[in-house]
């Protein structure tokens, strides 16, 4: 069956729009359009918005804002945002990274939402027409937000203080065993004074593990040092078991590549 | 349902069709315009047999909505060959039997070309990379990226 795409060059008209049952917002339509495809027909009609702003990147002063619509290998290949290519790179192939978006990243179930996990390490805040959010209240009641996310803010992490790690089976693509970002600060003596710590695939969407984050705070980045964050770094997860991974298995090596991570 | 327009170039030809709307650009392409060398392998981003370059860009064409491609140039493979005469990355396919059964070439040559317009010598890397979102379940994927390897060396003493 068809399906009406109405497109509105106002975020404000798309939003009026998205308020008729079954209209679904269309980003990069890697999820959104792959449903419609394989037969959900909850689905009855998308609705985008062309405005400029949704597919602008804008990074002053250490802050950074990207746009809803901006893709993944347009932020990989953006020289201000390097230290995020890294989680905008581990999202699909090629051909997905030239379509999915920010936007969408942040409505992906487990087991993706890759780049959603670097936003969370970042502690970013989402906008839309109805004002900002912090990203984990965001996440903790995305289902019951209908209104059209327009950006993602968030400040630049100090050089090598953002870390990210996917771990797939499929080399050099695949869908996440789990993901793993982390934003350290460390004191002039090397201890780590703040650590935010998120963890994706470890639930139904992205979270942060804040048990190891507070493990992690006074103590130093070598093996003795991390160890007490390794061993509640399971706490409070209640990942899936699915074709990649069994909920077992992300239990289990989660200590392991999060140490890696810490000490790499 | 009432129809609507969609108008893109497709390998530099002008294209016009009434279209249902929400059709995919996959569908638009084979069953409207009868471009068939895209494929519907999957039809959920996961095998790649569809992709198409738009507007320079690698692209899924099943997951693209024919109308989001409005004003759109778009390349596939059919377009590739000039006056009956292969393009080095079709010649280099047959030559290094990079293809059985066909069904993925017209994709995996998608995403050489996307690699090869962007990067004219790729290491070994770069071509694995380039291919990492298609599937091919006939060849074992060594004899296609020695194609794209060889497709890449014999552009560059064309160019030198
Ligand atoms: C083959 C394949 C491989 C994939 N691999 C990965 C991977 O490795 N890692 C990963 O994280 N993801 C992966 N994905 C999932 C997906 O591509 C990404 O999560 C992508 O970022 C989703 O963005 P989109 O723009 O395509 O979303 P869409 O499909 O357009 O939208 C997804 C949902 O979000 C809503 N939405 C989108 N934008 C907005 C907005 N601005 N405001 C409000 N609602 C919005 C839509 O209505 C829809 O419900 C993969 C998908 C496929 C098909
Ligand atoms: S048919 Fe589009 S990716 Fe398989
Ligand atoms: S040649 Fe048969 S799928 Fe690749």
């Amino acid at each position: 069956m068809a399906l009406a795409l109405q497109t509105f060059s106002t975020v404000k008209d798309a939003n009026a729009a998205l308020k008729a049952a079954g209209t679904r917002y269309l980003g990069g339509g890697t999820l959104v359009v792959r449903a419609v495809n394989e037969g959900d027909v909850s689905v009855s009609g998308f609705v985008r918005s062309t405005e400029p702003s949704l597919s602008a990147i804008a990074v002053s002063g250490g802050k950074v804002r990207i746009g809803a619509s901006v893709t993944m290998a347009a932020i990989a290949r953006h020289p201000d945002l390097a230290p995020l290519a890294r989680a905008a790179r581990a999202v699909g192939g090629p051909a997905i990274r030239n379509m999915a978006t920010v936007g969408g990243n942040l409505f992906a179930p487990a087991p993706y939402g890759d780049f959603t996990v670097a936003l969370l390490a970042l502690d970013a805040t989402v906008s839309s027409d109805s004002g900002e959010l912090p990203i984990e209240t965001f996440l903790a009641t995305r289902e019951s937000n209908h209104a059209i996310v327009t950006a993602v803010g968030f400040s630049l992490p100090v050089e090598g203080g953002f870390r990210f790690l996917k771990v797939s089976r499929v080399k050099p693509k695949g869908v996440s065993v789990l993901s793993v970002a982390t934003v350290l600060e460390q004191a002039p003596d090397g201890t780590v004074s703040s650590a935010r710590i998120a963890l994706g695939c470890m639930a139904d969407r992205p979270m942060r593990a804040r048990a190891a984050e507070k493990a992690l705070a006074g103590r130093t980045l070598t093996s003795d040092g991390i160890a007490p964050a390794l061993a509640v770094a399971s706490d409070g997860t209640s990942p899936a078991t699915d074709p990649i991974a069994s909920a077992w298995y992300r239990t289990q090596v989660l200590p392991v590549h999060l140490g890696r991570l810490l000490l790499g | 349902m009432a129809k609507v327009p969609v108008q893109f170039t497709l390998n530099g030809a002008e294209k016009a069709e009434f279209i249902d709307s929400g059709t995919t650009l996959l569908n638009a392409l084979r069953d409207k315009i009868g471009d068939t060398s895209p494929k519907g392998g999957c039809h959920q981003g996961t095998c790649g047999a569809c992709s198409v370059i738009i507007d320079g860009e690698l692209r899924l064409s099943c997951l693209t909505l024919a109308e989001t491609c409005n004003g759109a140039a778009i390349t596939t493979t059919s377009g590739l060959s000039e006056g009956g005469v292969l393009h080095p990355l079709q010649r280099a396919f047959l030559d290094a039997f990079a293809t059985q059964c066909g069904f993925c070439t017209p994709g995996m040559i998608m995403a050489a070309k996307v690699l090869l317009d962007h990067t004219p010598s790729p290491s070994r890397e770069d071509v694995v990379e380039a291919l990492s979102g298609n599937i091919c379940r006939c060849t074992g994927y060594e004899p296609i990226i020695q194609a794209v390897l060889t497709a890449a060396r014999s552009n560059s003493q064309h160019a030198a």
